[in-house]
């Protein structure tokens, strides 16, 4: 007598069912795949439910794929502390190679970043340009502002990260080729990433249409760009930027070594990262401020205090400014950016006590994480205290507290998101009082896509303040 | 107290060094950081304190020593 072989990962509960992925609301092309369905409308209360019927490590399928969602201290840590050879990222995105173009990495690999990080854009000592930079861009975003009026949080902080990521990362020559019809164009791409990819990332969906005619337009105002840059010359070296040295470099036959499609693709990959994470954690950080109108008081006295002196934006938000900075992570910790990172297994991994075969994808959810009870007392609830001394939640729950993940992926960038963002409300808060335009319970993610974006409308009031 | 540092949670952003250069240093073969004073004095507890909270890495933790 032979039994069928058991499920490899029969010693993992998975979650149960509650959206039939054959049901008629589900989209065809993805009936029968699993949590896939769910996922793609309310991803939260897929992985919250992870959490709360399976535990530390529990599981959902995704498209004839098991993923193991780990959460807690312990198995967090394992899952961040696994080399890239065992847990690989690249792979586990596949929403995201349409988005860059073939033959641009989703991620570097430590040992690349770290270059990266020494050769240029995000060095510690370059962080003071980055902040001058990033102070310019602010004011220039509310130059045109009246006494009063009314902005919507995703169209301004979208530009305005478009801005700083691109001057910051690629150079300011090329971000003042910029308008908002680039910030307006990149904001589709990130709509394109819908979890329909992980059946096929070039199914024929309205989705992925707008995302792929999207990116054309991108590629062809870059190549605009790079047609002026050819047809204005040479220019000394500090008016080059690294659009100048991508369009230089030439293949051994003297062909150029990049088109205009494929320095697009790295622009989009580099500023991607930088862009919809800061543009959401800035506007959860106003509304959350709008909502706790005596955090938001805190903060302002802080800020009113701090520049009193008349020191710079630029200089302060390179140091300490603890309200604000505690009121941010916060934000980020009820509000990440990233609600699941994924990796895909390489080499049989054990996880607490778990063999995970070769093949199986493995996930953390800094949403879920971020709220665990026991780390986080009340954990849905607002609370800056929660960073001050002695509490410091954050530094106590370090495999917990991962809104900016963790481990040698855990975002390089996250000292330079910390500077932006207390440097623009170290502007805005200093000039304007906001107030919500609409009900406090309006303002909510939409989730139906991989890159999660506030849904419209999102408006706020804005009103100079007397000086 | 005592200074722990991760050096494979490292990423090399070298901001300890900037707050408290006497205690952090820097491999540059490795592209880590190196402590140079394990049992800092109490005098250096703000210095290392910050360095600890605003390591982009969370690399660096304090242990209290009996």
């Amino acid at each position: 007598m032979t039994a069928a072989p058991a499920h490899p990962l029969a010693g993992i509960p998975e979650v149960s069912t509650v959206l039939d992925d054959q049901s008629p609301e589900v989209p065809e092309i993805i009936r029968g795949t699993g949590h896939l369905p769910e996922m793609r409308v309310d991803p939260i209360r897929l992985f919250t439910r992870v959490r709360e019927e399976c535990g530390d490590v529990g599981r959902f399928r995704l498209a004839g794929k098991d993923v193991v969602l780990a959460s807690g201290a312990e198995a967090n840590e394992a899952f961040f502390r696994a080399p890239d050879d065992v847990l690989d990222q690249a792979a586990a995105y596949p929403f995201m190679t349409p988005i860059f173009g073939k033959g641009v990495v989703f991620d570097a690999s430590p040992e690349e970043r770290q270059q990266m990080l020494k050769n240029q854009a995000l060095r510690g000592d370059m962080m003071r340009g980055h902040a001058r930079t990033i102070e310019a861009e602010i004011r220039r975003m509310v130059a045109g502002w009246g006494e009063e009026g009314e902005i919507d949080l995703l169209d301004f902080f979208a530009e305005l990260t478009i801005y700083t990521t691109s001057s910051c990362l690629v150079g300011r020559p090329f971000r003042e080729e910029l308008d908002s019809s680039f910030a307006r164009h990149y904001h589709e791409l990130e709509r394109g990433t819908d979890a329909i990819a992980y059946v096929d990332p070039y199914a024929e969906i309205e989705n992925f249409r707008m995302r792929d005619a999207a990116r054309a337009k991108l590629v062809a105002l870059v190549q605009g760009i790079i047609d002026r840059r050819r047809a204005r010359g040479k220019v000394s070296r500090e008016d080059r930027d690294l659009l100048d040295v991508l369009i230089s470099l030439k293949r051994e036959d003297g062909a150029d070594q990049f088109d205009a499609d494929v320095i697009t693709g790295i622009f989009i990959s580099m500023m991607f990262a930088g862009h919809h994470t800061s543009s959401g954690t800035a506007s959860w950080a106003m509304i959350e401020l709008m909502r706790h109108p005596g955090v938001m008081a805190d903060v302002v006295a802080e800020l009113d205090d701090l520049f009193a002196d008349g020191s710079e934006v630029s200089f302060q938000a390179l140091r300490s400014i603890p309200v604000l900075e505690a009121a941010l992570k916060e934000t980020l910790r009820l509000h990440p950016p990233l609600v699941i990172l994924m990796r895909l297994v390489q080499e049989d991994f054990d996880l607490l006590g778990h063999s995970i075969p070769k093949g199986t994808m493995i996930a953390a959810s800094p949403r879920v994480s971020n709220r665990i009870e026991q780390d986080f007392p009340k954990a849905a609830e607002f609370d800056p205290g929660r960073y001050i001394d002695p509490r410091q939640e954050d530094l106590q729950n370090r495999w917990t507290w991962i809104p900016f993940g963790a481990g040698k992926h855990r975002c390089v960038g996250n000292a330079f998101a910390m500077m932006q963002l207390k440097a623009i409300f170290s502007v805005i808060l200093r000039d304007f009082t906001f107030a919500m335009a609409q009900p406090s319970e309006s303002y909510r993610d939409d989730h139906s896509k991989m890159v999660i974006q506030l849904e419209q409308p999102c408006r706020v009031r804005y009103r100079r303040r007397a000086s | 107290m005592k200074v722990v540092a991760d050096t494979s949670l490292c990423q090399g952003h070298q901001l300890c060094q900037g707050e408290a250069p006497d205690v952090f240093g820097f491999d540059a073969d490795r592209d880590v950081v190196v402590l140079l004073d394990e049992h800092p004095d109490e005098s250096l507890r703000a210095d290392v304190r910050t360095a600890v909270k605003y390591c982009p890495a969370f690399a660096l933790s304090i242990e209290e020593e009996a």
